[in-house]
């Protein structure tokens, strides 16, 4: 199965993203609310690599494991990366402004959630979710 | 850029959303609805969300602003409409929107602002 | 690999082969199929492998030549699967052949030919354990949908009377059913009843209130109870805050506290509806 790329730079890049995403998970038949769960926490982290990242790209494919299809979704960006990342995942974190919810709140709705990130090296986070 | 359409009914602002929303589309409502509000003095302030797929936290955010900046205004904002899978993930993510009043659809919310 | 001439003398002695394996496999199967439908199924697949191999199939299982062989072996251990054959019986299917190419051809090396069956009978067992996995998968599905009827109680009232163990994935079932009742009927106020339920984790009673919330956000009421002595001890040792989420004993007050909140004159209702 192929992955599609996709960049980040705007508003309107995040909504792409969104329907990208929301487009392989019926693909992968997983039910509306895991669908919902999955693009809004796409949503989240597609809008803290374009806030925080300084933009980026968004990498998503399908991927199985034994009978169940599930699709992962990589955010990357070259940004100033994230200094503590337990701090970073507290609920009400947040160093721009927002509500805090997004990393912490977007590894919630998903089943696997992996983040990379070194100051002044970026940051990357890859999530995938399974039907269920 | 397109922009959400206000419709003014009685003492009532309509706000319906019905596509995936930008960013900069949520800030442009913002304004617009506070300046409806102070030009119509309007008492209350419906919004449909019944055709959003998704709401996250910018979006959700945004929907507890709208709701403070009229209460300031002296108008009370519903939310109207929101998909069970919307409301499972917004939970789930830890928003819940407090001090926000809530309705199944545009004629219970309207019940709730006469 | 080089098969030698196995295959072309398995071509000559094709008709035999499938009768000496079908034999194999129906002492295997007891009389559990019909004979008739096995030598088919055989003679398919035998034919399949051959032409395979004759178009230089090699070794590899899912070389491009053997499409045909996996369909066909896809389908066998489905078909097993769904009728409950267990493993052994399906695997013997593949392997018997082995034993009928021994008997018919007799001397010949036949141990590349006999590996490429090996390669095969592993890949039927894979197939047979998936088919059992999405088998189980559904029929958990179909248990989940019965197991979770939301009712109507009143005009705006829904009910949904919850009995045995609720794990964390029935939970979240029930959740997603119950909400999407609200928004099919219309209804504002929902009652979740648990008599039926024995125990309460964590786990359940975080999902029943984010059912409690999730509904708030749709702008419906939750009532939830029936809750027993056993478990409100428990919800108060885990910590659990209830907070402001109406709770009643039985389901009865429930409906009462329901209809007062719609403002509903029952009397008035009943001489209404006897008219």
């Amino acid at each position: 199965m192929t992955a599609q790329e996709l960049p980040i730079h705007g508003d309107a890049d995040v909504v792409r993203v969104r329907q990208a995403v929301r487009a392989l998970a019926i693909e992968a038949k997983l039910s509306l609310v895991d669908q919902t769960k999955l693009v809004t926490a796409a949503s989240e982290l597609a809008r803290n690599t374009l806030t925080y990242g300084g933009g980026g790209s968004a990498t998503i494919e399908r991927v199985e494991n034994g009978t169940r299809a599930g699709v992962r979704a990589l955010f990357h960006d070259d940004g100033p990366g994230i200094a503590d990342l337990a701090l970073a995942l507290r609920d009400g974190y947040t160093s721009g402004g927002g509500l805090g919810l997004g990393l912490g709140g977007a590894k919630r709705l998903v089943d696997a959630f992996e983040i990379r990130s070194e100051p002044g090296r970026g940051t990357t986070v890859t999530v995938t979710k399974w039907a269920r | 850029m397109e922009r959400i359409p206000v419709l003014k009914i009685g003492d009532t602002l309509l706000v319906s959303i019905q596509t995936d929303l930008h960013d900069q589309m949520v800030l442009a409502l913002q304004e617009d609805l506070a300046d409806r509000i102070a030009a119509t003095g309007a008492r209350g302030v419906l919004i449909d969300i019944s055709g959003l797929e998704i709401v996250d936290s910018f979006a959700g955010r945004m929907l507890a602003a709208i709701a403070g900046i009229s209460k300031i205004l002296d108008a009370e904002t519903v939310v109207v409409g929101m998909r069970p899978a919307v409301a499972i993930t917004l939970v789930e993510l830890g928003l819940s929107l407090n001090g926000i009043k809530t309705a199944l659809d545009v004629e219970r919310g309207l019940r709730l602002l006469s | 690999m080089t098969f030698g001439n196995v295959v072309e003398r398995c071509r000559q002695n094709e008709s035999e082969l499938v009768r000496e394996w079908r034999e194999v496999v129906a002492r295997s199967l007891a009389g559990r199929l019909p004979a008739a439908l096995v030598e088919k199924e055989l003679r398919d697949i035998l034919d399949a492998l051959l032409g395979a191999l004759e178009a230089g199939g090699g070794t590899d299982p899912q070389a491009e030549p053997y499409a045909e062989v996996r369909a066909l072996l896809v389908e066998l251990s489905r078909d097993r699967a769904q009728q409950g054959f267990s493993p052994r019986e399906t695997a013997v299917s593949v392997f018997g052949l082995k034993e009928a190419v021994s008997k018919v051809l007799g001397d010949t090396d036949v141990t590349g030919f006999f590996r490429v069956i090996d390669e095969f009978g592993l890949y039927t067992f894979e197939t047979y354990t998936k088919a059992r996995e999405e088998v189980i998968t559904n029929q958990a599905e179909q248990l989940l949908e019965l197991a979770t009827p939301v009712v109507k109680l009143w005009d705006g009232v829904v009910a949904l009377p919850l009995v045995g163990t609720l794990d964390s994935a029935r939970a979240q079932v029930v959740m997603e059913k119950l909400l999407q009742t609200l928004v099919d009927t219309g209804s504002e106020h929902a009652i979740i009843d648990i008599t039926g339920v024995p125990a309460v984790d964590t786990q359940v009673a975080q999902h029943l209130l984010r059912t409690v919330v999730a509904a708030r956000l749709m702008g419906a009421e939750c009532i939830i109870s029936g809750i027993r002595p056993q478990i409100a001890q428990t919800i108060v040792a885990l910590g659990i805050e209830f907070g402001d989420i109406a709770t009643k004993a039985s389901l009865a007050d429930a409906l009462m506290l329901a209809l007062s909140r719609l403002d509903v004159d029952v009397n008035a209702e009943i001489a209404k509806r006897s008219r």
